[in-house]
């Protein structure tokens, strides 16, 4: 890829609304992003490897468990902070984003909000160093949008509990040492368990052949009779609830991660489009494209202050599932329309390996589907609004 | 090993630079501010040298409260404390003498400024805090090690590079090569948490007179429009140099 010239918009000022901590770890997550994923991002890509060299760097950055307090390892950083590293790391890659997003809203999350405190003290402080990484099953083959409907279940053996089912689209499930898996107990009740990887019967085979977030390792879980040491629970919740308020939590630091790629599509096709000269002139001079790059940098400033409502209302703990649905689902969306515009202005050169823009596209395919797809979070908002579940 | 390290505020490399009040002042409006990357090569320096050797860091800069994220970005890479002198810097003497009336009643065994900063291009506040503390100065450095407690020193020259040595207290302006741009150090999540807690103090000024005053700022002139001529139109090419461009 060439040099990464990336300068973030901010069409509205809206740094003028962050804290100087906000801006100083935004900052460092941003010049951490130029110095050690765009160089070698493209690449990884192409061969579809994780490159895992970089885990180092996303505990140092905070990227793992932004807001877990500092007893537990945690940098215990507020909201804001934790989308603001999320929308670099995205810049950079959804693919890394998502390894950060797992670890911290899917691993992190539950077994602080849902652990006992040997399980917070044993996994969080190496979880948040990256020292181990972590996976989060609830998808199944045959239950993606309708988790509650899932078939992996535990039964109470006395000293432990036996682990039967198979997870799918599972985000860092190949190199994971740790996964929060979700199952049924005998009640039909769903609990949160910690597998731990070389249990026997455990096992974690890769997904090949994505044509989208290739830098990122996805896999399965399988579970034949694995036997889960009953310290392993997650004690504090159980139900369906517990895994959707991790859900919650991701959902939220995809919904900055996109304006990352957003801004980087826009940054890059406006740069493009002053040099690349056409007809005697710079192509920005032509009114087809101007009109996409200020619907572009509409697109971007409108979804920054919602997410940043978004981010002021979660740590005031009043955010609602349904603003977090209607602000995953927006963003997501505008990123991919916006990618698919900065594109086209980048003519051939948009589909080459040279600019991000392409690979930009292909990852968010991805985002625009897991966490809730795109039809799913409309859904949530019609049932929130009008009281109506139209999914049930 | 006491290390002071000058630290400027300066625009961002990539900053839209533009004047206001009649081209006299520097229009703030948007732009972000960043460590002075020549400074950034001398704390950069000190962090390494203070691993090495131990002792304390610390970052020094003359600056309004605006100035703050860039002096708690030092602490956050690695300065121990931070000195903040309340002054709006306007030239090189009166930010030279308010650094050296801190450091004369404070102590200190290496002093690192940049060779200068990326916005006035002064390059003058090294040699006049120097100055005024009665101390060697030697400025574009881009090598220093030390050697039974001598500073071994290696700066650019033209043509080629000097060697000197000199002992403590010094004063250097650092620049690249005393340390690689590989080793420029991003802050991490430990340094940003422990830069909340770290000391910051806000030094009132003494009233001096500025000695010098900007009065006008000028951009460089637009480029011109690029013109083509054909390769077999020799003759229009040199009518063009001479007859427009008036260079033969």
């Amino acid at each position: 890829m060439s040099q990464d010239l990336y300068q973030a918009p901010d069409y509205f000022l809206m740094d003028e609304l962050l804290s100087e901590e906000h801006k100083l770890i935004r900052d460092a997550a941003r010049e951490w992003v130029k110095k050690d994923i765009s160089p070698i991002i493209e690449e990884a890509c192409q061969k579809a490897e994780f490159p895992n060299q970089i885990i180092k760097g996303l505990g140092e950055i905070g990227a793992f468990g932004p807001y877990i307090p500092s007893k537990y390892g945690g940098p215990e950083l507020d909201q804001i902070s934790y989308g603001l590293i999320m929308q670099e790391l995205e810049r950079g890659d959804s693919g890394v984003r998502s390894t950060a997003s797992v670890q911290s809203s899917l691993v992190m999350y539950p077994i602080w909000k849902y652990g006992s405190e040997e399980q917070k003290n044993k996994y969080l402080p190496k979880l948040a160093t990256g020292e181990l990484m972590g996976c989060f099953g609830l998808t199944e083959p045959d239950h993606g949008s309708n988790p509650g409907g899932m078939t992996t279940n535990i039964k109470d053996m006395g000293d432990y509990y036996l682990l039967n089912g198979a997870k799918m689209w599972i985000s860092n499930s190949p190199f994971a040492d740790i996964a929060v898996v979700w199952a049924k107990n005998e009640d039909g009740r769903i609990k949160g368990l910690i597998v731990e990887r070389g249990m026997d019967g455990f096992t974690t085979p890769e997904t090949h052949n994505k044509w989208s977030l290739r830098a990122s390792s996805t896999g399965e879980l399988v579970f034949d009779n694995v036997k889960i040491p009953k310290e392993n629970i997650l004690p504090h919740r159980d139900g369906l609830g517990a895994p959707l308020s991790c859900l919650d939590s991701a959902r939220y630091g995809i919904a900055w991660g996109t304006i990352g790629t957003a801004m980087d599509c826009y940054d890059t096709a406006l740069r493009y489009s002053k040099e690349r000269i056409q007809f005697g002139k710079p192509i920005a001079s032509f009114q087809l494209q101007q009109k996409k790059l200020a619907e572009m940098i509409t697109e971007i400033t409108k979804a920054q202050f919602l997410t940043w409502r978004l981010g002021v209302l979660r740590n005031e703990g009043r955010a609602t599932t349904g603003q977090i649905s209607m602000c995953k689902r927006n963003n997501v969306d505008m990123a991919l329309k916006i990618a698919r515009e900065a594109r086209q202005i980048l003519g051939g050169m948009g589909i080459t390996g040279e600019y991000s823009i392409m690979r930009h596209m292909m990852n968010l395919e991805s985002v625009v589907t897991y966490e809730g797809t795109h039809d799913i979070h409309l859904l949530i908002t019609g049932h929130d609004i009008t009281g109506e579940s139209a999914f049930k | 090993m006491n290390i002071v390290v000058c630290i400027s505020s300066v625009p961002d490399t990539t900053a839209k630079i533009n004047f206001v009040d009649n081209d006299s002042k520097f229009d703030e409006n948007g732009v972000q501010f960043v460590i002075n990357p020549y400074d950034e090569f001398g704390l950069t320096k000190a962090i390494l040298l203070k691993e090495k050797h131990g002792g304390k860091i610390i970052a020094i800069t003359v600056g309004e409260q605006k100035v703050e994220p860039v002096i708690r970005k030092a602490l956050a890479i690695g300065a121990d404390e931070a000195i903040r002198i309340n002054h709006t810097p306007k030239d090189s003497y009166t930010t030279a003498y308010h650094i050296a009336e801190y450091l004369k009643s404070n102590s200190y065994d290496l002093i690192i400024t940049g060779r200068e900063s990326i916005d006035y291009n002064g390059g003058a506040v090294g040699g006049m805090v120097a100055e005024f503390l009665s101390l060697p100065f030697i400025n574009a450095c881009n090598g220093l090690n030390f050697s039974d407690g001598i500073a071994q020193i290696t700066r650019e020259i033209d043509g080629g590079k000097e060697k000197l040595s000199a002992k403590l207290p010094l004063i250097i302006g650092g620049q690249k090569g005393l340390v690689q741009e590989s080793e420029l150090r991003i802050p991490n999540m430990r340094g940003i948490m422990q830069a909340r807690t770290k000391p910051l103090s806000i030094i009132e000024p003494s009233n001096i007179e500025t000695l010098s005053t900007s009065v006008k700022f000028e951009k460089p002139a637009e480029k011109g429009a690029c013109k083509l001529v054909s390769s077999d139109n020799v003759g229009e090419l040199v009518s063009l140099l001479q007859n427009e461009a008036k260079v033969i």
